[in-house]
């Protein structure tokens, strides 16, 4: 029997950390946003755009973590080992934003400004220390005897630093278009005007990062610019430009779901650049996917689960999407 | 890895389990709760479970948000703080929390928002569906992680190569031979403490003279659940001891505070109080029952129990600790069987909605649940160690190696503040919540008498039927209720 466990363990949760991306990533957007759309009612709106699926959304980062746990055990020990303080600042700031959700309708008039921000700096924290760890696993982490072994701090960098920032954008692009999507009248057209700015940054960070990273590290270059390569990966950036462009026509024109679909295609582009550097690696620079599995006996139990479990998640996630479906106006929800 | 920065990383798992322990355990019991009153409500047609539904999934919706956050802690805490472990043995946690997050947390967070937000879009039916998906996910989640937990204290189905685990068989990996009684112990104390915070705030109601049809219901189902599970809870929990005998003697006879093994034919005495001393190996002030712990613990008049001096020094829990955290978990039992059986026969004439020492005392065991869970884990983790697998590697072996004192401690100072903050706050709304009382049309409220009905203590007394001695004790306990109150 031929079958990789390592390889399509790796491609589920390269899948679930992309949908982790696309799906937190608009909600954690609209958090990002909040400062922009002060008037109660309106951030009442941006809120119920996503209660009813944030948590969903949420639950790709513990499969993320779960099923690096499950299939490269050695991976999940180091990793999070390295990132230990920005992760848990992240998760910090997870556990401000997510309980926001509930609190800030219960909370009276003069608290609720309070999970306002909580919601805010969590939902900023969470995406920066996301952008943080991205940008810190890129550079790699250095590994002796199945330990971590280096520093505290060694995460930080100013690539790091700048991908942080960058994550930050992408997710408030992507909040942005989400409610162009799930709102009308004056909300909608603020968020357009709002987009537009951050399509053109979006466009402005892809462009530093993908010169910054084959600079900073020759074997990505490799990857990159060796011949037969640079022609499969050549659609990569040529897409993005094109996907950037339409994008930008349809937050000027009447597009409603074209901008949100436009960004993710944007994000996936990005994330697929991502991949084609680091690939095999899951402990960049050297440790292959290969190399951090776990048991056989591990990866194929959980994978049974996995391969019949996740097209039925993916079913009844599109379906309560489906439920939720159209815009979102002042009033709604269950509070 | 510096002893100071264990111990830190040991209390900081210890800090944010114990707060992520209390929602799960409520969310399991107040979606199981929130199914059956949708159900009661779809067959019955009686607006009362719906005012009851609508109530409590408020509460149910800010339990299940904290327990989503603090949760996503934990997932992450293996690898941050204990990553030795992880890389040991995550060849069978890893799987195990894998299917929990695939079968469980997936499918309550992806029907809870129909749950909260969908009746009007989906329709009865699906929303009955939605609330089940929940109730049925809680109950899944428990099970996965139950087995992981099992697993580590009792583990079986493996093999070690290479220095990490390896599964070999996943059927004993799961159903390892402490999962069953651990299962049942669980998902049994979090029905309890759902239904003493049920019934404790519908009797927090009835003594503020609130009394209508929805608080007489809650306080009604939560005693019929209580009245069920808690001696049932108590014959879980007999057994589950027969299986730690079996299989973690050291942590039965540190819950004990046997020091030494009894001659054969004596039997063991049963220690009800007393000071297990580490240092000195014994148990000092000790008050026995002679033969009281063969009987209880080994299920014969002479059985004999390990003694803690069976153990070296190192290999032996802290019993002064586990001592006390199982009597307060047992009493804590007796306390709840107690309200159950008083509940059960105050029902006669319906003096459970009146009898104030009653209500009060089902007030004071709201939190009875939720404190005998954390006890209970107490016991079963604290009388784990020295271990965190069972015989296979030791907490200390455990933790991240690279991590400085300084950092743990960073991070423990970090989730001290940020989750008395969320929590406490969390908290606050939860019983804010409570204390509003489930909403309702109050013309339907009816007249005074009846089974099944409402009292009405603004009523004039003369309107009362005099015929019912057990209706007359309400009226003189409503007269009381209604001076203090001011009705």
């Amino acid at each position: 029997m031929g079958i990789d466990l390592p390889l399509i363990w790796a491609v589920i949760i390269l899948f679930g950390i992309m949908m982790y991306v696309v799906m937190d990533g608009f909600d954690l957007g609209i958090g990002i946003l909040f400062p922009f759309v002060p008037a109660k009612e309106d951030r009442d709106v941006l809120m119920n755009t996503v209660a009813p699926v944030w948590d969903g959304n949420e639950t790709w980062l513990v499969l993320g973590g779960a099923g690096l746990l499950a299939a490269f055990p050695l991976a999940y020990a180091v990793i999070l080992s390295a990132f230990y303080l920005p992760l848990i600042l992240m998760l910090v700031g997870l556990v401000f934003r997510g309980v926001a959700f509930e609190f800030r309708f219960k909370a009276r008039a003069g608290k609720r400004r309070w999970w306002d921000h909580a919601f805010i700096g969590g939902s900023v924290t969470a995406a920066f220390f996301q952008g943080v760890t991205l940008g810190a696993f890129l550079n790699g982490m250095p590994v002796e005897g199945g330990n971590y072994a280096g520093g505290a701090f060694d995460w930080v960098s100013p690539f790091s630093l700048f991908t942080g920032v960058a994550l930050v954008a992408a997710y408030a692009l992507l909040g942005a278009t989400w409610l162009v999507m799930k709102t009308e009248g004056r909300l909608q057209m603020r968020m357009r005007s709002l987009a537009r700015p951050l399509a053109w940054l979006m466009l402005a960070v892809i462009i530093a990062i993908s010169i910054w990273t084959p600079l900073a590290h020759e074997a990505i270059a490799r990857r990159w610019f060796s011949l037969p390569n640079l022609l499969w990966f050549a659609p990569v950036p040529t897409l993005v430009a094109l996907v950037t462009w339409r994008l930008l026509r349809e937050l000027g024109g009447e597009g409603h779901a074209s901008p949100f679909v436009l960004t993710l295609g944007l994000l996936f582009l990005g994330y697929t650049g991502l991949g084609i550097s680091l690939w095999p690696n899951v402990i960049p620079p050297d440790i292959s996917i290969w190399q951090a599995a776990g048991p056989p006996q591990s990866l194929g139990f959980a994978l049974v689960g996995a391969l019949l479990i996740i097209p039925v998640i993916l079913m009844y996630t599109a379906w309560s999407y489906w439920v939720f479906r159209g815009k979102v106006r002042h009033g709604d929800g269950y509070h | 890895m510096e002893p100071l920065a264990l111990l830190l990383a040991r209390i900081q798992f210890g800090f944010t389990i114990s707060f992520h322990i209390i929602f799960p355990a409520l969310t399991i019991g107040l979606a199981s709760y929130l199914a059956v009153l949708e159900g009661l409500w779809l067959r019955t047609g009686r607006k009362v479970y719906l005012d009851l539904y609508q109530f409590w999934i408020k509460v149910f919706a800010v339990a299940f948000g904290m327990g989503v956050v603090s949760g996503l802690v934990m997932a992450y805490q293996f690898g941050t703080n204990w990553s030795n472990f992880s890389r040991f043995a995550g060849g069978v946690t890893g799987p195990l929390l894998a299917y929990e997050v695939l079968t469980a947390f997936f499918l309550e967070a992806g029907f809870l928002g129909v749950m909260l937000f969908g009746r009007e879009r989906v329709g009865p039916a699906l929303h009955f569906v939605s609330t089940i998906a929940v109730a049925v996910g809680t109950l899944i989640s428990a099970t996965w992680i139950l087995a992981s937990n099992s697993w580590m204290q009792t583990p079986q189905g493996h093999e070690i190569i290479d220095g990490r685990v390896v599964p070999v068989d996943w059927f004993r990996v799961i159903f390892n031979p402490s999962f069953p009684y651990r299962l049942a112990h669980t998902v049994t104390a979090a029905y309890l403490a759902t239904a003493l915070m049920v019934g404790g705030a519908a009797a927090w109601h009835l003594l503020r003279g609130r009394d209508n049809t929805r608080v007489r219901t809650m306080l009604s189902m939560a005693l019929w659940m209580l009245l069920a599970a808690a001696p049932l809870q108590a014959v879980i929990g007999d057994q589950h001891g027969l299986n730690t005998l079996e299989h973690q003697p050291a942590k039965l006879a540190a819950i004990e505070g046997h020091w030494e093994r009894t001659p054969e034919g004596e039997g063991v005495p049963l220690k009800l109080f007393g000071w297990p001393d580490m240092q000195a190996e014994v148990t000092r002030y000790a008050v026995e029952i002679p033969r009281a712990g063969s009987l209880l613990l080994a299920h014969s008049w002479d059985g004999q129990i390990p003694a803690l001096k069976d153990f070296a020094p190192e290999d032996r829990p802290n019993s002064t600790v586990v001592f006390w955290t199982f009597r307060t978990m047992v009493g804590l039992g007796v306390l709840m069987i107690a309200l159950a059986f008083w509940g059960l026969w105050l029902r006669r004439g319906q003096r459970l909605y009146a009898r104030k020492n009653f209500l009060r005392f089902a007030v004071a065991l709201s939190p009875a649940g939720l404190v005998a869970i954390l006890a209970g884990w107490y016991t079963t983790e604290i009388g784990r160690q020295p271990w965190i697998v069972y015989g296979l590697m030791r907490t200390a072996d455990a933790v991240s190696p690279q991590h400085s004192t300084a950092q743990v401690g960073f991070t423990l100072a970090l989730f001290v503040v940020v989750y008395l903050v969320v929590f406490g706050a969390g908290t606050a709304y939860g019983l804010r919540l409570i204390a509003k009382g489930p909403a309702g049309d109050e013309a339907e409220r009816p007249a005074w008498g009846g089974p099944g009905e409402t009292r009405t203590p603004m009523r004039p007394l003369s309107a009362a039927p005099e015929d019912d001695q057990a209706e007359t004790d309400i009226r003189a306990d409503a007269a009381k209720e209604g001076d203090r109150d001011g009705h």
